[in-house]
C-alpha cells in the first residue's frame, strides 16, 4: 500500500465517522420537526414523514385562546433580559475587585466561589422556597430573577476574573497615574477590553431561563407566570404521549432562535470560554 | 513627648466599644462613625438576634404556634449577621492598634481631604463586591446552610411544621443511612450507579469529542466550518427539549427507536423504559449526544493553538501519527483543558435534568426507595418533593457536597491561576 492510498483511506475513514455522527445528530432533530407537522396531537400514530402535514400546532400555539404560549414567551424574555443585564453588571464588578484589588477575604473568596459553583441549585430548593415565601416573592418573576442572578455569580465571576487577569495590568496602572478614578478605569478601560467574556456571560444568563424548568416549577404556581420551559414541560408532564406533537412544535420554536444565536456567536463563545476557563 | 506615651494597648482595650479606640487615636470622624454604627447595630438587631438564637437552639417551644422552619431560617440569618459583626469587630481592634502604633512612632494625622481619599481607595473593592455578596449570601450560602442544618433534624412527612415542632437529632440521619436496611441498600446501589454513570458517560463524551476534534482539525478534511456547525448543534438546542424528545424516541411501545429502527431491522423491541439495564444504556447514549459538543468546541479551540513547529519537528524525526498524537496532541489538550474536564465530571455527577426527564429515575426497584436509574441528586429530589423525607434528603445532600468539595479541592491544585495570579 503506497503512502497516498493509505492517506486516502484515512480521509475516507474520517469522513465516514463524521458522517455517522451526522446521522445520529440529525435524526432526533428531524424527527421532532416531522412530528410537529403531524395533524394529530398524540405521539401514537404520528410519523416522521406525515402524509398530510400541516402547521396546525404552530397555529394553535399562537392563536388559540386556551394557549398561553405567547404569554410564556413574554415572561421568559422579561426574565432573560433582566437576568442577563443584571448579571453582567454584578459579575463584572465583583470580578474586577477580585482581579485588581487587594482586600480582606479576597483569597478565600476565590476558593469559596470555586466551591460554590459546583453545588447544584437543586440542593437549595427547599430553603429557597421557604425564603421566597418569607419575603412574599413566591410565584413572582422577581423572585425567579433574583435567584438566577445570585446563583450565576460564582461560576461567572470565576470566568470573568480569569479574563481580567489576562489583561495587562500596566493599562490601568498608567491610567491611575494619569489621575483616572476607580470607576473611570473600570468603565473606560476594563469593560471595553473584556467584551468577549462579557458577551459569553450575557448569553449564558440570557439562555438559562429558556432552558431551565426545575427552578420555575418550584417557584411559579400560576400558569400566567410560567416561563416557556415550564409551560412546555407541563404540556407533556401530565400525559406523556397525548400532547407530544404540540410540544414538538413549541420546542422547535424555542430551539430555532437559541440555536441561531448560539451558532452565530460560537467563535466568540469558544474563545471566551477557553481563555477564561483554562487560564482562569 | 506626648506621642511617645501614646499606648497601642490602651487603644485596643477601649476599642472593646468600637469607635473609642479611634477617638483615642484622634480620628474623630472615623471614631464617631464606628460608634454610631455599633449603636445602630445593637439597637436594630438585638431583638432579631435574640429570637434568632433562641429559635436556632430550641426550634420552637409551642407546637402549632412556633414554626420551626421559619425559626431555623431566622437562626441562620442571625448566624450570618453575627459573622459579619465579628469580622467588623476584629477589624476595628486591628485598626485601632495599627493607628496607635503609627502615632506612637510620631506620625501626624492626615488632613481631612487625604484621609477621605484614602478611605475611598481602601473601601472601593468592598463597594464593588458588596451588592453581589449580599445576593450571593441569600441565594446561595443561606440555602446551603439551611440544608446542612436540616440534616440534623427530624423533619419528614410525619413530623412537619407548622403542626409539629422539629427537634435536633444529631447524626441520627447519617447513621440511619448506613444501618437501616432499606436506606443502606438504596444508598449503596444509587451511589455505585452514580459513580459508574459519572465515569462512563463523561469519559465517553470526552473521547468522542477528542476524536472528532482531531478529525475535523486534520488538514485533509474539507468543509471544516460546516462540519463544526453541525457538530455543535446538540449544544445549541436546549437540553430539556432534547431529553424529552429522546424520552419519546425510546418509548417502549410507540417510540421510533423500537418501532421504526429495531423492529423492522432486527425484529425485536428493547424495554428501554422498564428495564434498569437498558435505561442506563439509553441514558449514557443520550448524555454523550447532549454533552460532547461543548467539549468538542473547547478541544477545537485548543488544537488550533498548538504550534505547528512541533508536528514538523516530529515529522522530521519520522514519527508516526500515533506517536504524534500520544506525545504532542494528547498531553497538550489534556493539560490545557483539565479544569474544564473536571467540571464536566462534576456536572454529570449532579446531572439531575437528564435522569429526571428521561423516566423520573425509573423503573421502580423492589426493596429500595429509589428508582433503578436514580443518581444521588435525583434521589434527593424525590425524597424532598415526592416523599417529603427532608431530613434524609438533606443528609444525602451533605454526602454529595463532600464529594463535590473533593472535586473542587482537586481543581484548586490544578488551576494555574491560583499559583500565579491568585497571589497579589
Amino acid at each position: 500500500m503506497t503512502r497516498k492510498t493509505k492517506s486516502n483511506l484515512q480521509v475516507i475513514g474520517m469522513y465516514l465517522f463524521i458522517g455517522v455522527v451526522f446521522v445520529f445528530i440529525s435524526y432526533p432533530l428531524l424527527w421532532t420537526l416531522g412530528l410537529s407537522l403531524n395533524p394529530g396531537t398524540s405521539l401514537y400514530g404520528s410519523t416522521m414523514f406525515p402524509e398530510n402535514w400541516s402547521f396546525v400546532h404552530y397555529k394553535w400555539l399562537f392563536f388559540d385562546p386556551s394557549s398561553d404560549y405567547l404569554l410564556w414567551y413574554k415572561n421568559t424574555l422579561i426574565v432573560a433580559t433582566i437576568t442577563s443585564i443584571c448579571s453582567v453588571i454584578v459579575v463584572s464588578l465583583i470580578a474586577y475587585a477580585f482581579s485588581r484589588y487587594n482586600f480582606i477575604g479576597r483569597k478565600n473568596g476565590i476558593y469559596t466561589f470555586l466551591l460554590l459553583q459546583m453545588f447544584p441549585v437543586l440542593m437549595a430548593m427547599v430553603a429557597l422556597y421557604l425564603l421566597l415565601n418569607l419575603v412574599n416573592m413566591l410565584d413572582t418573576l422577581t423572585g425567579l430573577i433574583l435567584i438566577y442572578i445570585g446563583g450565576a455569580i460564582p461560576m461567572n465571576v470565576f470566568l470573568v476574573k480569569g479574563y481580567f487577569d489576562t489583561l495587562p495590568r500596566e493599562l490601568d496602572e498608567s491610567a491611575k497615574i494619569d489621575g483616572a478614578g476607580h470607576f473611570r478605569i473600570f468603565f473606560t478601560i476594563m469593560l471595553p477590553l473584556a467584551k468577549p467574556i462579557l458577551a459569553v456571560v450575557a448569553l449564558f444568563n440570557f439562555m438559562t431561563p429558556f432552558m431551565d424548568f426545575i427552578l420555575p416549577s418550584i417557584i411559579l404556581r400560576s400558569p400566567e407566570n410560567f416561563t416557556l420551559a415550564l409551560g412546555l414541560f407541563n404540556f407533556i408532564n401530565e400525559q406523556f404521549g397525548n400532547n407530544f406533537t404540540r410540544f414538538a412544535a413549541g420546542a422547535i420554536l424555542i430551539a430555532i432562535p437559541i440555536a441561531a444565536v448560539f451558532l452565530y456567536l460560537q467563535r466568540y463563545l469558544i474563545s471566551g470560554l477557553t481563555s477564561g476557563a483554562t487560564k482562569g | 513627648m506626648s506621642k511617645q506615651k501614646h499606648n497601642p494597648m490602651i487603644a485596643v482595650t477601649i476599642s472593646i466599644v468600637p469607635g473609642l479606640g479611634q477617638l483615642y487615636n484622634r480620628q474623630f470622624i472615623k471614631g464617631t462613625t464606628f460608634l454610631l454604627l455599633t449603636i445602630a447595630f445593637v439597637v436594630s438587631f438585638y431583638q432579631f438576634l435574640n429570637i434568632g438564637y433562641w429559635g436556632l437552639l430550641t426550634l420552637g417551644e409551642i407546637p402549632g404556634l412556633d414554626d420551626s422552619r421559619v425559626l431555623l431560617a431566622q437562626g441562620i440569618i442571625s448566624l450570618i449577621i453575627t459573622g459579619f459583626a465579628i469580622t467588623f469587630y476584629v477589624l476595628n481592634l486591628i485598626n485601632a492598634y495599627k493607628e496607635a502604633v503609627k502615632i506612637k512612632h510620631g506620625r501626624k494625622n492626615d488632613d481631612l481631604r487625604k484621609s477621605f481619599k484614602d478611605g475611598w481607595d481602601k473601601s472601593f473593592p468592598y463597594v464593588l463586591v458588596g451588592p453581589g455578596l449580599f445576593l450571593l449570601i441569600f441565594v446561595v450560602v443561606f440555602p446551603l446552610l439551611y440544608m446542612i442544618l436540616l440534616a440534623f433534624t427530624d423533619y419528614n412527612l410525619y413530623n412537619s411544621p407548622p403542626k409539629n415542632l422539629l427537634n435536633w437529632v444529631g447524626f441520627e440521619n447519617f447513621i440511619s443511612l448506613v444501618t437501616v436496611p432499606i436506606w443502606r441498600s438504596t444508598f449503596f446501589s444509587v451511589f455505585s450507579w452514580t459513580v459508574i454513570w459519572t465515569l462512563v458517560a463523561t469519559t465517553l463524551q470526552i473521547a468522542l469529542a477528542l476524536i472528532l476534534a482531531i478529525f475535523v482539525n486534520d488538514p485533509r478534511i474539507k468543509f471544516k466550518k460546516f462540519i463544526r456547525t453541525v457538530l455543535i448543534l446538540p449544544w445549541a438546542v436546549p437540553a430539556f427539549v432534547t431529553i424529552l424528545i429522546f424520552a419519546a424516541l425510546f418509548n417502549n411501545d410507540f417510540g421510533a427507536i423500537n418501532n421504526d429502527i429495531l423492529g423492522p431491522l432486527f425484529n425485536q423491541a428493547i424495554p428501554w423504559m422498564t428495564d434498569p439495564f437498558w435505561s442506563k444504556v439509553a441514558l449514557i447514549g443520550i448524555q454523550v449526544w447532549v454533552g460532547f459538543p461543548f467539549v468538542f468546541a473547547i478541544f477545537t479551540g485548543i488544537l488550533q493553538s498548538i504550534s505547528k513547529d512541533w508536528y514538523e519537528a516530529a515529522d522530521m524525526d519520522g514519527a508516526s501519527s500515533w506517536q504524534k498524537f500520544k506525545s504532542i496532541t494528547f498531553p497538550q489538550v489534556m493539560f490545557a483543558t483539565a479544569p474544564i474536564l473536571i467540571m464536566q465530571y462534576a456536572g454529570n455527577f449532579n446531572n439531575f435534568n437528564i435522569i429526571y426527564l428521561f423516566n423520573q429515575g425509573g423503573p421502580a426497584v423492589r426493596g429500595q426507595n429509589a428508582g433503578g436509574t436514580d443518581i444521588l441528586i435525583s434521589w434527593v429530589y424525590n425524597l424532598t418533593f415526592e416523599t417529603q423525607n427532608y431530613n434524609m434528603a438533606a443528609a444525602i445532600s451533605i454526602v454529595i457536597g463532600l464529594i463535590i468539595a473533593g472535586f473542587a479541592f482537586y481543581q484548586f491544585r490544578r488551576t494555574r491561576s491560583f499559583k500565579e495570579e491568585g497571589e497579589m
